[in-house]
């Protein structure tokens, strides 16, 4: 247990193992500020920083990219968490996802699969990834099914796939998804660049609310009586249509940590956006240290920084007042209250962008910068041109 | 699942697992942490799919003398089948 002058350990890791991609989601959740390939942590400070991220309380780490099939060390990884008690998930595209490359990293405690995929039709899948992927993400899903691993689809949503939530459901199931995570795109990074071509129509969201909750009730009888088959539907709330903040992260240093590809470790992986952290790095300072001891980590801790409407809300321990990059990106004040909430003076900043009405009809959207990615990931050019 | 010869085994996305750390068994599944409290550890333990739902009483009958295991083991055990995290 923590001692009295340290915050209870974190639960849950973000491992960043590279940041290089065959896809160019224009929403990717990696800075917009790519990490070079040369500055990846090696095999070995992977190994440590899981070794120390056990000690620490970590039970589960998510290995996530860009693509985490693209580090060949990816057996060896898994293999640290395990011993080190981190149930592990891996996240991934599906491109490269090979029955041998499965079944070795199952051989070395691999815990579940999540896979992504753009929509429930091919060339539009294939167009908001930003190449030809579909296909391999196809025959992904046949082998972690007969890998035998729980198996997660998650499909990002916004406005050129949310009317298509039936068939990308009907996809997943048919895919022999365990679990369905339909995540609203949030906008830092990459997806803020790209918010006019992302964001959907309130009438968009609540077709496809009312899409899950049909779904939902269909599962629910299709699977009376063997809940433990019935595949799970997660629905991410958008941030920008409630009037309420999210609860980010389950609040500041409190649940989860993340590493990025160079080591910088992170109280969630949007944070480095915001300036004057000066985020530890794990080749300078122990993971414990970090989370413990950090200026990045005990900054927005808690409710003593909280500042506007949110000093005295009685909702703070519950949203503790949303998302601090979302305040910064927003605002230029990552100590504000999150723009998302009804009561933040900036609320507006929010609610004059939403259109009431509209379809998905796409317009004009960057994708992550292909260019950059070929110079500095020579590896994803490979991949890209098979 | 009919009651009449549950043998209950934990389900596939679902792992067992002590907390060193924390001092306290959980259940790990790919997005969530079931702390579990009390002796639930131990009774899911036993939930390897070898065991009847009255073997598992027996032997947590034997190992916690005086305690209500008749009544609310299987209380339990349906509570979590119905989770979907015992098959």
């Amino acid at each position: 247990m923590a001692d009295v002058n340290h915050p209870a350990p974190p639960w849950a890791m973000l491992a960043e193992l590279t940041h290089a991609c065959p896809l160019q989601c224009g929403y990717c959740s990696n800075p917009v500020e790519l990490i070079r390939r040369g500055d990846e942590l090696t095999t070995d400070q992977w190994c440590e920083v899981l070794a120390q991220a056990g000690r620490l309380g970590v039970v589960q780490a998510h290995l996530s990219g860009g693509e985490p099939l693209l580090r060949p060390d990816l057996e060896q990884i898994v293999a640290a968490a395990e011993q080190a008690g981190i149930h592990t998930q891996l996240v991934t595209s599906g491109v490269g996802l090979t029955a041998p490359r499965l079944d070795a990293l199952a051989r070395a405690g691999l815990g579940s699969v999540q896979l992504s995929v753009q929509h429930a039709d091919p060339a539009s899948s294939d167009r908001i990834a930003g190449r030809r992927s579909f296909a391999d993400k196809e025959r992904a899903a046949a082998v972690i099914r007969a890998c035998g691993l729980p198996f997660g689809l998650n499909v990002v949503l916004h406005r050129e796939n949310l009317d298509a939530l039936d068939a990308i459901v009907e996809l997943a199931l048919s895919w022999g998804a365990d679990r369905i995570e339909l995540a609203n795109a949030q906008f830092y990074g990459w997806a803020l660049l790209n918010r006019g071509s992302l964001l959907p129509s309130r009438a968009q969201l609540r077709r496809a609310v009312a899409t899950v909750e049909a779904w939902r009730t269909r599962l629910d009888a299709r699977f009376e009586g063997r809940p433990d088959a019935r595949p799970q539907i997660v629905w991410v709330v958008p941030d920008y249509f409630e009037g309420v903040a999210k609860p980010c992260m389950g609040g500041w240093g409190s649940v989860s940590l993340t590493v990025t590809p160079d080591g910088t470790v992170l109280p969630c992986a949007t944070a480095a956006s915001i300036p004057g952290l000066d985020p530890p790095n794990v080749k300078d300072r122990s993971l414990a240290w970090a989370w413990n001891e950090s200026h990045a980590f005990n900054a927005y801790r808690g409710t003593e920084w909280m500042t506007g409407p949110c000093g005295g809300c009685p909702r703070r321990s519950a949203d503790f007042g949303g998302c601090r990059c979302q305040a910064f990106a927003l605002t230029g004040d990552a100590a504000r209250t999150d723009p998302a909430c009804g009561l933040s003076p900036d609320h507006g900043l929010i609610r004059d962008l939403v259109p009431d009405t509209g379809d998905g009809t796409p317009v004009a959207r960057s994708y992550r910068s292909s260019a950059d990615l070929r110079r500095s990931h020579p590896q994803a050019a490979d991949l890209r041109q098979r | 699942m009919n009651g009449i010869a549950w043998r209950p085994n934990r389900a596939r996305q679902v792992t067992l697992r002590h907390d060193r750390v924390r001092d306290t068994d959980l259940l790990l599944l790919p997005e969530q942490v079931v702390v579990l409290h009390g002796h639930a550890g131990a009774i899911l333990r036993l939930c390897d799919g070898s065991r009847e739902v009255h073997e598992i009483v027996d032997e947590l009958a034997g190992r916690f003398p005086g305690a209500p295991v008749a009544e609310e083991v299987p209380a339990f055990l349906q509570r979590v089948q119905a989770r979907g995290w015992l098959t």
